[in-house]
């Protein structure tokens, strides 16, 4: 994890360096703000990278000599077809548009947006952890 | 319904009965073959394949490309001469802001990080899938409610949108913009906004999580880098967007006066937000074609990429600075801070040049074979350089005083995003169509595509750098007689004509590749990264095989292997730290 936590590290210097010059030549906040922002976007994740750096074994895909024998096995479980993406998305949609046509469209979207939500929940359940 | 997918076998040379020169026949095993769950529509609707995925995203970012792209005939022929009135002044508005908006948001990022990149990365760092599926999935239906809702603008009261891509406050707000039109732009906006995010997440978690056994970072391939550096843009820019898209909505309809001058708001403030996501938005246009084009040179250069740690890092410099330089679209506000801005886009020239002479040096004494994703990837090479050129121009504050919204602006940005998005893109559309099909796209009509969109581009926005030094300004639907620019608009136009022509060859292409199938077998071109080694189309969770990995172009390796210039050495487990590996002489081991 050596790698990918120093890219989100190298994300979080090189914008907290150009927050602070940022500040103190020009004084303008919202910009200021939004550097600070993608300072902390880029620190949390590579911190808690850089920590299990140190903390885990040498993952397969970092070992230069890995053969495909040292990760056999079970990779991870994958979801197969699923409607409730589509259901989602179409609620989603709904929802934004009851902001532009009125509340009357608020119905649609927030049956689709359940239905969907219990739908992925008992999809995952049946077919175990994803 | 789960699926639990096994890392697949390795698989060598020798086991196959040697290389052939032209990638492995690798016969899949019965449990894997073929695409899982239900077919014809449902598969559309249903599907978390990434491969059904990325195709479902590419032919939607087509479909608005080619919308957006009948809008810019419309834009040319109005501007054909004075006097011409093929529609009104508000519908000419509606037309620009739409062509921009479809262009931006709707083709160009979406063809690129939801629809190759999509179907590539897994393949390319040897996943069976995205890290997650279902999310991807979802992606791809907001982002086609995203561009239902934005067409849709056209069907209200009022018509579409007409305040331009920007969407610039005050002009966006409720007392100068009324209408539905407006309102559904700014929720196609927030729709398309999310499903980017989604994809950079799931972008980020595949390439850190589910790369192959001895795929390490520094042995991806230069697209799946610029992939990456992509999606952590993504996440740092669209959230600004999405922001400002709730507090311009909150401003239009529930009395905020956020960028209203009247109620102490700032319309600079809508500028600093849009920009803080629109100068990363042109990279996040701009990386994944770098990416696709430092892919594809080396392949129809028979060697490998010139200097890939040096693509690496100038990259992720570009990607850096790209988010340092906003406020270089604000010059004229007079309330921004020039040198800081100016500096910082002038830096930006320093990793693109890096770039230029990497892939000049990728050539650079190749064996070059000229097929059409060569071609394109020239293309994008020569109308890049002049879009950048001219952008460094623009980061000097007085020459961009003097040229701010006039049409040397819409020359410069066109320079650059039909370098990338447009001759980038479909050169890694005719790379990669053949595995995504598993079909070949014909030469002849490739190249005729080609020298079409090549010469007519020129003939297109050549005379638009002119017309801007003449003081033509922008978004405008008509212009005097006297002002001497109707030559050079009826030139301009001509060449939005050939472009527009160029377009019926692909479609042929298209057509004929469609009816009369040329198989592809699993590696055409004789291609270096992994997802060369796997059939084409691939199989459902993409491989049963896989080569061994020992450096950024494992099928090369594979294929090849009296040809291997970097060697990989194998050392002691203990001592072994991550890293690159020992360089020696061709056949110095195994």
């Amino acid at each position: 994890m050596k790698v990918e936590s120093l890219i989100l590290l190298a994300v979080a210097v090189f914008f907290g360096i150009i927050g602070v010059v940022y500040w103190f030549t020009s004084y303008e906040d919202a910009g200021f703000l939004m550097l600070i922002g993608a300072t902390l976007l880029g620190l949390l994740p590579g911190s808690y990278y850089l920590w299990w750096t140190y903390h885990m074994k040498l993952r397969p895909e970092e070992n230069p000599d890995a053969t495909i024998e040292e990760s056999a096995g079970v990779i991870d479980a994958f979801p197969g077809s699923s409607i409730w993406p589509f259901i989602l998305g179409m609620g989603a949609m709904f929802a934004t548009l009851t902001f532009v046509f009125g509340l009357w469209m608020a119905p649609i979207a927030g049956a689709l947006i359940l239905s969907a939500l219990i739908g992925v929940t008992v999809e995952s359940r049946r077919g175990g952890a994803v | 319904m789960t699926t639990t997918v096994e890392r697949p076998e390795v698989i060598t040379p020798e086991e196959l009965g040697g290389p052939d020169g032209h990638g492995p026949d690798v016969q899949h095993g019965d449990a894997h073959h073929g695409h899982e769950g239900p077919s014809g529509i449902l598969n559309w609707l249903t599907s978390t394949d990434h491969k059904v995925i990325g195709k479902s995203y590419m032919i939607t970012s087509l479909v608005t490309f080619f919308i957006a792209g009948l809008m810019a005939m419309v834009i040319r022929s109005q501007l054909l001469d004075p006097h011409t009135s093929l529609v009104s002044y508000q519908t000419y508005n509606e037309l620009f802001t739409m062509h921009g908006s479809l262009m931006m948001y709707l083709f160009a990022g979406p063809f690129a990080f939801g629809g190759l990149a999509n179907y590539i990365i897994p393949l390319q760092v040897g996943a069976p899938d995205m890290a997650f599926p279902r999310l991807n999935a979802l992606s791809y239906w907001l982002y086609l409610g995203g561009v239902i809702t934005m067409l849709s603008g056209f069907l209200v009261a009022g018509g579409a949108a007409s305040f331009g891509w920007v969407s610039y406050a005050p002009l966006s707000e409720a007392t100068n913009s009324p209408g539905a039109g407006a309102d559904l732009w700014l929720m196609a906006l927030a729709l398309t906004g999310f499903s980017a995010i989604f994809t950079g997440v799931n972008l980020v978690a595949t390439i850190f999580y589910l790369r192959a056994p001895g795929m390490t970072m520094f042995r991806l391939p230069v697209f799946s880098w610029n992939m990456l550096v992509t999606a952590i843009l993504i996440l740092i820019a669209f959230p600004v967007l999405f922001a400002a898209v709730v507090m311009l909505f909150c401003d239009r309809h529930f009395g905020t006066h956020i960028f209203t001058v009247q109620g102490g708001g700032s319309p600079v403030l809508w500028q600093h937000l849009f920009w803080f996501f629109g100068h990363p938005e042109v990279y996040i246009l701009a990386l994944p074609y770098f990416g696709m084009v430092t892919d594809i040179l080396p392949v129809f250069s028979r060697k490998p990429v010139f200097g890939y740690k040096g693509m690496v890092f100038a990259t992720m410099s570009i990607a850096g600075l790209s988010t340092g330089v906003w406020a270089h679209h604000m010059f004229t506000t007079g309330v921004v801070l020039l040198p800081f801005f100016s500096l910082l886009s002038y830096l930006i020239a320093v990793p693109t040049g890096i770039k230029f002479f990497n892939w000049i040096g990728t050539m650079w004494r190749g064996q070059l074979s000229f097929q059409t994703p060569m071609l394109f990837s020239i293309g994008f090479l020569l109308i890049f350089l002049v879009g950048g050129v001219t952008g460094v121009l623009l980061a000097s504050p007085p020459v961009d005083f003097m040229t701010h919204d006039t049409y040397f602006v819409v020359a410069h940005f066109h320079n650059v995003l039909i370098g990338t998005a447009v001759m980038a893109g479909f050169a890694g559309f005719y790379f990669w169509y053949p595995k995504m099909f598993g079909r070949m796209l014909r030469e002849g009509l490739g190249k005729l595509h080609f020298w079409f969109l090549f010469i007519g581009f020129w003939v297109a926005f050549m005379p638009q750098y002119l017309l801007g030094l003449h003081g033509m300004p922008r978004r405008v639907a008509s212009y005097a007689p006297d002002t001497g620019w109707t030559t050079l608009n009826v030139i301009s136009t001509l060449g939005a004509y050939i472009v527009g022509f160029s377009f019926f060859f692909f479609l042929i292409n298209l057509w004929v590749s469609w009816r009369k199938p040329v198989p592809a077998g699993s590696n055409p071109w004789d291609g270096h990264g992994l997802e060369w080694f796997t059939t084409s189309p691939p199989p459902h969770h993409n491989y049963t095989h896989l080569p061994p990995i020992r450096s950024e172009r494992p099928t090369w390796d594979y294929n090849h292997p009296e040809h291997r210039s970097i060697v990989h050495k194998p050392k002691d487990k203990a001592s072994a730290p991550s890293g690159g590996g020992t360089k020696e002489p061709a056949g110095a081991a195994s």
